[in-house]
């Protein structure tokens, strides 16, 4: 952080502007005169919320994919596809059971089972052919997006949200005072904040795992080289399976959350593979902070967008994606 | 020229020369099968009806000329670039704003042959645009950013009614109608895609022999070497995006000719994806490929319905047979089906020295 401020003072100055702002908008009572100019508080305030917490999905789709990307250069196309595979299951088990958080467990454990046979089938027999390994990723995706359309329809899904996370919650944000003086803060649905406050979990969780643990150093020493790695005797097969599988699952998850947030249907694969191919082109390819910066900022700009110039807003996405690769091509938190 | 050339008595040396200089950069017309082929492209109206003719080989052309600009970068250049079709659609959208349709609010009423340039120069602007963006980065990080770009093209065009017209697209396109003919008749245009489409083939062919295509590959195949040689790798890149971009958005003009109407959905991810799919399956290691794989996927995707209903399948799988036959390929044959050819007849006849050109990656 201090190195940063000292090799890039002018970068530094304008994201601690563009922070401060941001949190006066976000704490301060908004003055008459910018309410008249950009519309009332509350809509900034749902769409800051939804963009984060679109993040947080955000993150849980593309934190596999460039996980399997940093370890094995394989890029995933097919990421979308497990992500609504895993959303189907997910809504499959939630109405067959009732219970939500079983439907995260199936479909982390069944996600999980397609990547380790994809892993094992698949790439494992084109290993270092980059393109080849793309090209078959986009294949496969082709098959299950078809698949799935043969099994579940061209129907809309939606995952029932659990008794217990529906409702709104009171949150400690001023929106306005009413003349009387009474101060109205913001109602924010419950469960989009609990599967924030989850994703963040796992956030810190995979960080965890990554920087603290033994296979987490196996990992990360994989992504820097894997050739040195698999001399140094580390049965690098095995490794690549985990990560597969991981990766996977955690698109899987994801696709539960997206099947509870909003809906699931086809075409959603191509949405959320587009998603993680953003972040992962803003945040660094094969970073996990990474990934976590990269998708607060697509998620907000997706959501302010869509609030405030509705027709245009992808190509706010699209803009940032092309002043990061014009300033930073690697990504922001890459290394290299 | 050859013919009469062999039946002379005592050829001139100088004749000979631009003889050999010929065929060393016009293998082609020593082939008699490509003679065959052009033969019988030339008098297909005589032999095909309006349907063939426009939903087969009109449609194959177009397609084939699309996925031929996808080849060029891929083959010669090593850039697998996924926004070769949002091009095309980006130049078709031109066409219709720029020209005149049936959503007069939109289309701003220029003649065709006002509208049409403007479309191919702008498109090859977007084309050239988004290469320079892709090339900041290399190798397989480019399919990632193309294929962005294709993507947030087409949820923008989902998205934008002031130019794009949201989700309907823009229907009733004019077509170009003058010397008395309409261009856009079954036969005349079947005309014109042949036409572009062998433009395209021999100007590639061309490029890929010229000091620029053999740069090119210089730059695919080793781009440090070449730039301590004093070439600019990134400048050829990008060359060949703008170039690549051209081709793309002659395609792109004859197809929004062809179907009158161009919506999102014909730029949508999944027929991005399917270039591709056109010209790996043809084989992107010579031009001729992207013909093949478009011919290939238009039957399929023709005649796919019947023939899985005639076996008792559902008709509806053919997607499915789409991914299913790619992933074989891909598998099987870096090369396409050309590649399948030449591995074929290569354990049939005596070995054959292969002719330099493209490959994969």
């Amino acid at each position: 952080m201090a190195r940063f401020i000292e090799r890039h003072p002018a970068w530094a100055l304008i994201v601690i502007i563009a922070v401060a702002v941001l949190l006066w908008l976000v704490f301060a009572i908004w003055p008459p005169g910018l309410e008249a100019a950009i519309g009332r508080k509350r809509v900034f305030l749902n769409a800051v919320l939804n963009g984060i917490t679109l993040g947080g999905l955000y993150f849980l789709v593309a934190s596999g994919f460039t996980l399997i990307f940093g370890l094995m250069r394989n890029v995933n196309l097919a990421h979308g596809s497990l992500y609504l595979f895993g959303g189907y299951i997910g809504y499959a088990v939630s109405t067959w059971t009732g219970s939500w958080i079983l439907s995260f467990i199936v479909a982390f454990i069944a996600v999980a089972l397609v990547g380790v046979i994809l892993q094992l089938a698949v790439f494992r027999r084109m290993e270092g052919q980059d393109l080849r390994q793309t090209m078959v990723t986009i294949g496969l995706s082709i098959v299950f997006a078809d698949l799935m359309l043969w099994v579940f329809g061209g129907d809309f899904y939606q995952v029932q949200t659990p008794a217990w996370l529906i409702g709104p919650v009171q949150l400690p944000l001023l929106t306005a005072i009413k003349s009387s003086g009474e101060p109205v803060y913001l109602q924010y649905p419950l469960v989009r904040l609990v599967i924030f406050l989850a994703s963040v979990v796992i956030g810190v969780a995979m960080w965890l795992a990554l920087n603290r643990t033994r296979i987490g150093m196996i990992v990360r020493a994989g992504v820097d080289d894997r050739d040195i790695l698999a001399a140094t005797g580390v049965r690098i097969q095995l490794v690549f399976v985990l990560v597969f599988a991981l990766g996977a699952g955690l698109a899987g998850i994801a696709g539960v959350v997206g099947g509870t947030f909003q809906s699931l249907s086809p075409g959603e694969d191509t949405r959320f593979l587009l998603a993680s191919l953003v972040v992962v082109i803003v945040g660094g390819m094969g970073s996990i902070p990474g990934a976590a910066l990269g998708a607060v900022i697509i998620g907000l700009a997706e959501q302010l967008g869509s609030v405030y110039i509705p027709t245009y807003a992808i190509v706010v996405t699209f803009l940032i994606m092309v002043l990061v690769l014009a300033v930073r091509p690697q990504g922001l938190l890459a290394r290299r | 020229m050859s013919l009469l050339q062999s039946t002379q008595f005592r050829p001139d040396p100088s004749a000979n020369a631009t003889r050999r200089a010929l065929i060393r950069t016009w293998p082609e017309f020593q082939n008699p099968a490509a003679w065959l082929v052009a033969l019988i492209l030339v008098i297909m109206p005589l032999i095909a009806n309006g349907f063939f003719l426009i939903e087969i080989f009109a449609t194959t052309l177009i397609l084939g000329i699309i996925a031929l600009s996808l080849m060029f970068l891929a083959g010669y250049g090593g850039m697998v670039s996924l926004m070769q079709l949002t091009i095309a659609g980006f130049a078709g959208y031109m066409v219709a704003v720029f020209g005149m349709s049936g959503n007069a609010n939109i289309s701003l009423g220029w003649p065709w042959w006002l509208a049409t340039p403007m479309a191919l120069a702008l498109a090859t602007l977007f084309g050239t645009l988004g290469g320079a963006l892709a090339v900041r980065t290399e190798g397989i990080y480019t399919i990632m950013i193309t294929l962005a770009i294709g993507a947030a093209f087409y949820y923008f065009t989902n998205q934008n009614w002031a130019i794009f017209n949201g989700h309907t697209g823009i229907n009733t396109v004019a077509t170009p109608h003058f010397w008395g003919v309409d261009w856009r008749s079954d036969i005349a245009f079947y005309y014109v895609t042949l036409g572009v489409a062998a433009i395209c083939y021999f100007a590639v062919q061309h490029v890929s022999r010229a000091p620029f295509g053999l740069a090119l590959q210089g730059v695919r195949d080793n781009s440090r070497r070449m730039a301590a040689l004093g070439f600019d790798p990134n400048a050829h890149r990008i060359a060949a995006y703008a170039f690549a971009a051209f081709i793309a958005a002659l395609g792109g003009v004859l197809q929004v000719w062809n179907y009158r109407q161009i919506s999102p959905g014909s730029v949508s991810v999944g027929a991005c994806i399917d270039v591709l799919i056109i010209a790996v399956v043809g084989g992107i290691t010579r031009p001729i490929g992207p013909f093949i794989g478009a011919l290939i996927f238009v039957l399929l995707r023709t005649f796919a319905l019947d023939v899985l209903i005639k076996f008792g399948l559902d008709g509806n799988r053919f997607r499915l047979l789409i991914g299913l036959g790619f992933l074989a390929i891909v598998f099987w044959s870096s090369d396409g089906v050309i590649g399948l050819w030449e591995r074929w007849r290569r354990r049939n006849a005596s070995p054959t020295q292969r002719s330099g050109g493209g490959r994969l990656g």
